[in-house]
């Protein structure tokens, strides 16, 4: 079992072009799988939390169709299998 | 000023001639011309969809290195390409960090200051929320100036409508000691022992939206430029007034002699007469160019009067604003001007003002311009 990040197009210079990025072992928490997803991709780090260890203002999580803002933030749990994806904000113009 | 301008998709600038590199919203564009500044190559947008709001170049010690401040949804980052653009470094990093005690996150890059040229591999960063970080080593690493960062005042300052940023770096280029930032809304800060310590800089500064109209600090300053051979002269356009300091900032007097408003953002100083500055008078409640008009005034006497500047340009009811980066000159003789607004035109003049061109149109909101020699 493992965890799956889903990678905007954006981000994917960060992840040698995959879309998909698999941890394994699955992590307890969200905060660990992308302390994790940061060992292998340490570009993705610094473009989805600010330095004080935040989300992002305009970036959101989803674990399945859940957005970690409304379950807990990064202490949302992210079972094994879950599939995890990293969304910018739909906004601007 | 007549002329045209081609794209192309990278500059090649030749030694001895002026770039201009213009920050948007959504991206950076870097124009090239000869002396004559008729003709002028553009290549952009660099860093497609982010925000550039800070842009530099460092010729120091054999560089060729342009420095971009981006930013969008996925952070704030910090770029250098020594090939005009054909590359940009693009850090796993973020290289510029607020320190984890101090429990504040960058939120913008707002200027990008280089060195004297006896301290080739110095840099600084103004940044918001507002703080200075400084480099010792070409940009590759930064750490935060403590001494303004504990600043008493600090804990005071108040965000104005850009945010509480750091947008202005003012460096003695004699008394290596001595710098100058300017800060919406906290005011000027000065250092005279390399940034341990730092003094409000505000005497005779107005803060007129505050019920003491002068306060220690607090003024909303939007733009500094000094005189490269006169340092301690220093023009100051504030959120309304226009200043000038013949003393490093020690004191300031009035100066908005004869212009048709004493708001705007930006503020640049003539290279070589120090007595000659140019603004952009906007007006207070469109926050556009003041009576409709397209026009950048200039004073030659060091403020005892101003003259408008328009010819070439939009006379009758339009509304462009030229944001406190906006503007530059360049070094050549006759000067160049150039300014960029926020509806995406980039105008310059070859000959100190007297006729202007327009350069650009269509391109997003411009944010900054600076004019360097390459």
């Amino acid at each position: 079992m493992a965890v799956t990040f889903n990678i905007p197009g954006a981000l994917r210079q960060h992840t040698g072009g995959r879309s998909h990025v698999v941890i394994e072992p699955g992590a307890a928490t969200v905060a660990e799988a992308l302390a994790a997803l940061w060992q292998e991709h340490p570009g993705l780090r610094d473009r989805i939390l600010n330095e004080r260890g935040e989300v992002r203002e305009h970036i959101n999580i989803f674990v399945g169709e859940e957005n970690i803002r409304y379950c807990g933030g990064l202490a949302a749990r992210a079972d094994n299998g879950a599939d995890i994806t990293l969304v910018p904000a739909v906004s601007g113009g | 000023m007549g002329g045209s301008v081609e794209t192309t998709t990278f500059i090649n600038p030749k030694k001895g001639t002026s770039v201009l590199l213009v920050g948007t919203v959504k991206g950076a564009f870097l124009l090239s011309s000869d002396a004559n500044r008729e003709k002028w190559e553009v290549s952009g947008p660099h860093f497609p969809g982010r925000i550039v709001y800070s842009l530099a170049y460092d010729r120091r010690a054999g560089r060729q290195r342009l420095w971009a401040g981006s930013s969008n949804f996925f952070g704030i980052m910090l770029h250098s390409s020594d090939d005009f653009g054909r590359t940009w470094t693009n850090p796993e990093s973020s290289p510029i960090k607020f320190p984890e005690d101090t429990g504040q996150a960058l939120r913008q890059i707002w200027q990008i200051a280089i060195g004297r040229e006896q301290e080739p591999d110095k840099m600084y960063c103004g940044v918001e929320p507002a703080a200075l970080f400084e480099s010792n080593d070409a940009g590759r690493t930064w750490s935060l100036v403590r001494g303004l960062f504990n600043h008493p005042h600090r804990p005071q300052w108040q965000p104005g409508g850009g945010g509480l940023c750091l947008h202005t770096i003012i460096l003695d280029p004699i008394n290596a000691k001595r710098a100058l930032v300017a800060i919406s809304a906290a005011g000027v800060y000065r250092t005279d022992d390399g940034g341990e310590s730092w003094q409000s800089k505000n005497h005779g500064l107005t803060a007129e939206f505050l019920p003491n109209k002068y306060p220690e600090f607090g003024q909303c300053v939007h733009k500094i430029d000094r005189h490269p051979s006169l340092p301690e002269r220093l023009f100051l356009q504030n959120h309304g007034g226009l200043f000038r300091s013949d003393n490093g900032g020690d004191n300031w007097q009035d100066i908005a002699n004869g212009v048709p408003s004493d708001f705007g953002f930006s503020m640049v100083a003539h290279p070589h007469d120090p007595d000659t500055a140019y603004i952009f008078p906007l007006d207070r409640e469109m926050r556009s160019g003041a009576d409709a008009k397209v026009r950048v005034y200039c004073t030659r006497n060091a403020g005892a009067s101003w003259e408008p500047l328009g010819d070439g340009m939009p006379q009758y009811n339009v509304y462009e604003t030229v944001l406190r980066d906006g503007m530059a000159v360049d070094a050549l003789d006759p000067v160049g001007i150039y300014f960029g607004t926020r509806s995406g035109k980039l105008y310059g003049s070859s000959d100190e003002g007297r006729n202007w061109r327009q350069i650009l149109d269509g391109v997003p909101a411009i944010t900054c311009v600076k004019a360097v020699m390459v």
